[in-house]
């Protein structure tokens, strides 16, 4: 038994010392392989009585074991230590930039349109849209401006040739057409708005020959001067996201509206800093007012049945007051570093389940 | 529409504040544009005694003044020629700003002189352009007091926009009735004293026109011996207050009754008028006459002219003629107060391109009794101004028959107004406003003023209360919807349009917005510029034409970027083009550029220039998210001029074409001056079929428990075998086996013909009942080589 215990000590010692992976190999042949140390004692141990080579054996099998963990936790560290060494070698600058991605953004005008929708669909207006080269009836004469009307000339129309019937057609200079289009084409009740691409012939710092309007049409038996109140006060304040908003209506005429509005919201300047909100002025945002009962005798509506409101806002205006975006005509010029800036996150889609207020 | 405070309250029994009457009026749809106070500038001037007038002693032209401003004694040196010892001027102090000048005073040593302030000039002070000498007040002046108040110029003045129907209040009348009727005073009435004439006018009228609604109602009168001098300094500083010139006593009449109660009038000295009559006409192309204005105007046939036998002396409700215009020496003068076709002058004025307060009077319809007491206002203060003896008056057709009853059911102010008003207070309120009202309970009848020819029927009514008792008054009510989960207020296709955005600048492209027209040349790069599409009163001819494709926009968007330093551009616009003028000729097409690299350079090598392939993964990508039945689709290399002809397609549905990309033509980007690369893509979106609503639920998806496995295969087919046409071969050999076939190499040269090249696919295979013998993976293989071989003419490549 002094055997095993000195080749215990020995092979030990040996694994301990073993200078590497090869090393260790070589060891382990020496004392595991069939001609190892180890396996050639126990090939001895038939020649023993009985009762040693219980003995021996035993203590032989729990050397082998203990000597194979040696050589496997000997070998483990090696290659820790080698794959460490290998690691330690890739090593990169963490601090280069990754790939470059591009950032692409939605333009503030998507942004602010898909917002105006979000509310208006809540209190249960669709969608409608309509063509932007209109024949003078559908953007004058329906609505109620005869062809010498002073509005008319207030209205900058850009001209097209005229149809094959001599009509004149115009690019639309608000999109109140659509209400026509779309009374003509529906029966109350009605309830919807009308985003879309605007033009008249002015050019200028704070005004552009193209511009974005959105069109409110309500038509039903019951809806009042009160309605129309309080749609665009919760209209405002849901969109500038200012609870306590002070709206005011004004008289104001439009042709196609009787009785007919402005409406002012409140905002304050002190300081030189402007701010929406409970203030000590006021800011015109919207025009709008009952639908005038020619307008709905235009359309095949009978006003001593139906009666319904109208209103209209410029879309960039309502975007540069809530955005704080301080001039108009970038908003076409499509320069990236304005677009970048002043675009939306593509995944920030507009919902009051999230609020419309980053 | 301007006026003073204490030209207001000639009209206004009031005591209200300016602030309250400022804040009155918008709330009446009056919005007060401006308020400007003059002696807010004038603060500085108060009235001086020049003690001491004397020669400066190094220059001629000045003289060195002591002058008493009250609370001391100033030296102050003067170039004005009538500055003289005892005369009382106005006096500016240091540190004043002098409104004509924008010059900020300070104390200086003129030519070794000390000078602490300046006596002004009328110029100087922003009054007038007289600057002949320093201004001379008469001796009672009160020293030391604030020139302003002295000379009667801290009435403040009110500008205020007034709405196209509201003619009655282009006449400060008109706006004092308004703030009556809301409470804020009295309307005091208005004295016109009806004089008979003593002599029959020896200028007649002549109407000489087509239709009588032309000039349905004209009133002259002669006034002889009048003495035309200056007219009284209120009128005059009302008028100057204004903005308007004073002239002369009778041209200042006119003005100052056009503003004052809204009604235009004519003066011409009757002396120049020949023939004895003045002669109502229409106009034949060519006659010309020059204007108040100085400018001469050459008409169109057909206008409506006033003149005598010598000519044209005045564009019929627009401006009086020069020739017959009256002078400080006209001494007998024929008035004109007329009403005119509206219309009719609106026409000749917008023709000619004439404005004048007048016809903006004239074309919002005057109150037709205008020349009935017109005549009497105008000859009561011609009279008090410059004197003379009137004529009978020369009438022409009558007032039209102007009394409208509407009828206004009560209940309406609640129905349509939303607000319970009651009767009687609705009543006073059309009364106040001049309505002559009757019946009572739910049948209410009002006569329309005759200045009121805006109201027209019950709404109008309704809304004239609901405007006087305040718009604020009306209790607001939320809009009920009648359902708590709202529908949806989009469309499917405008759900898809919205998604596009979205799916584009995920994709790192910025939307942009761009103008629906540009320039013919750039339309005719992409197939546009019809005559039918083409602006008749566009603002600039680079903006003429409307837009046949977005990308010509893009593309000059991206130019104008390079300019700034970016010339790599990733932008799409989702808007209109347009084929033709109708409603069907627009289109909405999502379009997109990429144009330069695909990143900036970076170290890692993982940017490149674009390619083709760029743009058809936008294309593939968006139409996956339209929900395009992306299997069905076929690429064809027909896409338009605009593109590289080799190296763009089409992808079509059947006879539709859903997009186009690609490269774009060279010579397209030389004429927009882009600097290529670029690559392009435009879907027209009406064109992408919307997929007919299955219900929510997605189809069953049966998920195979069998490994699938994969092979490749290396085809040799010719150059110009699409590799789409190899790939839909290769999957349709065996359908129910083959879930996927890959393109993964494209190979010419070497060892290749001339005109070969090699295409190699990775097949994928899907077992679905039991894991795949080699014998059935041998025969799916065989069926792939065939289908090729048959489809494309291919062979294994060795």
């Amino acid at each position: 038994m002094q055997d095993v215990e000195t080749l215990r000590a020995e092979l030990a010692a040996a694994v301990e010392g073993a200078g590497d992976l090869a090393a260790l190999e070589e060891l382990r042949v020496s004392a595991l392989g069939k001609k190892g140390r180890i396996t050639g004692l126990m090939k001895q141990l038939g020649g023993l009585d009985p009762e040693q080579r219980k003995e021996t054996g035993q203590a032989l099998n729990r050397l082998k074991d203990e000597i194979q963990g040696a050589i496997e936790a000997r070998k483990t560290a090696f290659e820790d230590a080698e794959l460490n060494a290998r690691l330690a070698a890739e090593r990169i600058d963490v601090s280069l930039p990754p790939r470059p991605e591009e950032a692409g953004r939605v333009h503030p005008l998507t942004q602010t349109t898909e917002e105006l929708i979000a509310i208006f669909a809540e209190m249960g207006f669709s969608v409608a849209e309509g063509p932007h080269i209109e024949s003078d009836y559908y953007n004058f004469t329906a609505l109620n401006i005869p062809p010498e009307h002073p509005a008319r000339q207030e209205h900058d129309t850009f001209y097209l040739p005229p149809d094959e019937s001599g009509t004149p057609r115009v690019l639309r200079t608000h999109t109140s057409p659509v209400q026509i289009r779309t009374m003509e084409s529906k029966t109350p009740p009605i309830r919807v708005i009308c985003p879309g691409r605007t033009f008249r012939s002015d050019h200028d710092a704070t005004h552009s020959p193209m511009f974005h309007q959105v069109e409110g049409l309500v038509i039903d038996k019951a809806p009042h001067m009160g309605h129309l109140k309080g749609c665009l006060i919760d209209f405002c304040r849901a969109f500038f996201g200012v609870d306590d908003l002070p709206v005011r209506f004004r008289p104001s005429y439009f042709p196609f509206t009787e009785p007919s509005a402005e409406v002012d919201i409140g905002c304050t300047r002190k300081g030189g800093e402007f701010k929406i909100g409970a203030g000590d002025d006021w800011l015109e945002i919207l025009g709008c007012g009952m639908v005038h009962p020619k307008v709905l005798q235009y359309c095949g509506i009978d006003p001593n049945e139906y009666q319904g409101f109208a209103f209209g806002m410029g879309i960039e205006r309502i975007a540069m007051l809530k955005y704080g975006i301080p001039d108009l005509r970038p908003f076409y010029d499509s320069d990236m570093r304005w677009l970048k800036h002043y675009g939306f996150m593509p995944f920030d889609v507009p919902s009051l389940a999230g609020g419309l207020n980053r | 529409m301007k006026f003073t405070l204490s030209w207001l309250k000639e009209h206004l029994e009031t005591e209200a504040s300016l602030e309250e009457i400022c804040d009155a009026l918008p709330m009446l749809g009056l919005e007060v544009e401006e308020l400007i106070n003059p002696a807010e500038k004038l603060k500085p001037f108060t009235i001086a005694y020049v003690v001491e007038a004397v020669q400066h002693p190094n220059a001629d032209r000045l003289r060195v003044c002591k002058v008493d401003t009250g609370k001391e004694i100033i030296q102050v040196v003067c170039g004005a020629p009538n500055a003289r010892t005892g005369m009382k001027g106005v006096f500016a102090p240091s540190g004043s700003h002098i409104p004509g000048t924008g010059v900020d005073l300070k104390p200086g040593v003129i030519r070794g002189e000390e000078s602490n302030g300046m006596l002004c000039s009328e110029r100087e002070m922003g009054l007038s352009e007289d600057h002949d000498g320093i201004i001379d007040l008469p001796e009672d002046a009160p020293v030391g007091a604030s020139f302003a108040e002295y000379a009667g110029l801290d009435d403040p003045v009110i500008d205020i926009a007034i709405t196209p129907d509201r003619a009655d209040c282009l006449g400060v009348r008109g706006i004092a009735r308004d703030l009556a009727a809301a409470g804020l005073g009295k309307l005091k009435p208005l004295d016109i004293p009806e004089v008979k004439g003593s002599f029959k006018s020896p200028i007649q009228w002549n109407v000489d026109v087509p239709e009588p609604s032309l000039v349905p109602y004209v009133v002259g009168r002669y006034f002889k011996g009048v003495k035309n001098g200056p007219s009284p300094k209120w009128m005059q500083d009302r008028l100057t207050a204004i903005g308007l010139r004073p002239i002369s006593g009778l041209v200042d009449i006119t003005n100052y009754m056009m503003m004052d109660v809204g009604r235009p009038l004519h003066a011409y000295d009757a002396d120049k008028v020949s023939g004895g009559a003045i002669r109502i006409r229409l106009s034949k192309a060519g006659e010309s006459y020059e204007a108040l204005n100085e400018k001469t105007y050459t008409f169109e046939d057909g206008m409506l002219v006033l003149g005598d036998e010598h000519g044209i002396d005045d564009m019929a409700g627009i401006m009086g003629g020069e020739r017959t215009g009256c002078t400080d020496e006209t001494v007998n003068m024929y008035l004109e107060v007329a009403i005119f076709d509206p219309i009719s002058v609106a026409m000749t004025g917008r023709k000619l391109n004439v404005l004048s307060d007048a016809r903006y009077r004239f074309e919002r319809g005057l109150d037709p009794t205008g020349p009935t007491w017109g005549v009497h206002l105008a000859s009561k203060l011609v009279q008090e101004i410059c004197g003379g003896e009137m004529s009978e008056l020369v009438v022409h057709g009558q007032e039209e028959d102007w009394k409208r009853t509407i009828t206004l059911r009560h209940s309406r102010i609640r129905s349509l107004g939303g607000i319970d008003i009651p009767e009687q207070k609705a009543k006073q309120i059309l009364m106040d406003l001049g309505f002559e009202v009757s019946g009572s309970g739910e049948s209410i009848s009002a006569v329309v003023p005759p200045w009121r020819r805006d109201v027209e029927g019950e709404a109008c009514l309704v809304e004239e209360i609901l405007r006087i008792n305040g718009y604020d008054e009306i209790p607001v009510v939320s809009m009920e919807t009648g359902h708590v989960v709202p529908e949806p207020a989009l469309s499917k296709e405008q759900v898809r349009e919205g998604r596009a955005k979205r799916v584009l600048s995920a994709r790192g492209m910025l939307e942009a917005v761009t103008f629906s027209f540009l320039s013919r040349a750039e339309a005719e790069l992409f197939g546009g510029g019809a005559a039918e599409l083409t602006l008749v009163n566009p603002i600039s001819s680079e903006l003429d034409v409307m837009r046949p494709s977005i990308l010509p926009n893009l593309l000059a968007a991206a130019a104008r970027n390079a300019n700034m330093g970016n010339g790599d551009a990733s932008l799409f616009e989702v808007g209109p083009q347009y084929a033709d003028a109708t409603p069907k000729g627009q289109s909405k097409v999502i379009a997109g550029i990429r144009v330069g690299r695909t990143g900036p350079k970076d170290w890692a090598g993982a940017t490149r220039p674009v390619d083709a392939f760029d743009a058809k993964a936008d294309v593939v990508a968006l139409l996956e998210a339209l929900d395009a039945p992306a299997g069905n689709l076929q690429v064809s290399t027909d896409a338009p001029a605009w593109y590289h002809p080799g190296r763009s397609g089409a992808l079509r549905l059947g006879p539709n074409v859903l997009a186009y990309f690609g490269e774009l033509h060279p010579k397209v980007l030389k004429e927009m001056d882009v600097r290529g690369p670029a690559v392009a893509f435009e879907i027209f979106l009406e064109k992408v079929p919307v997929p007919k609503s299955k219900g929510a639920a997605k189809s069953f998806l049966k998920l195979s428990p069998f490994q699938p496995l994969t092979r490749d295969f290396a085809f040799v087919v010719e150059k110009d075998v699409p590799a789409e046409k190899l790939v839909r071969a290769a999957a349709g050999a065996d359908k129910a086996l083959i879930s996927g076939v890959r393109l993964f190499d494209e190979y010419q040269g070497k060892g290749l013909g001339e005109n070969e090249k090699s295409l190699a696919i990775q097949v994928t295979l899907q077992p679905v009942d039991a894991t795949l013998t080699d014998e059935q993976i041998e025969v799916v293989g065989q069926k792939i080589v065939a289908q090729v071989e048959k489809a494309v003419g291919g062979r294994i490549r060795g």
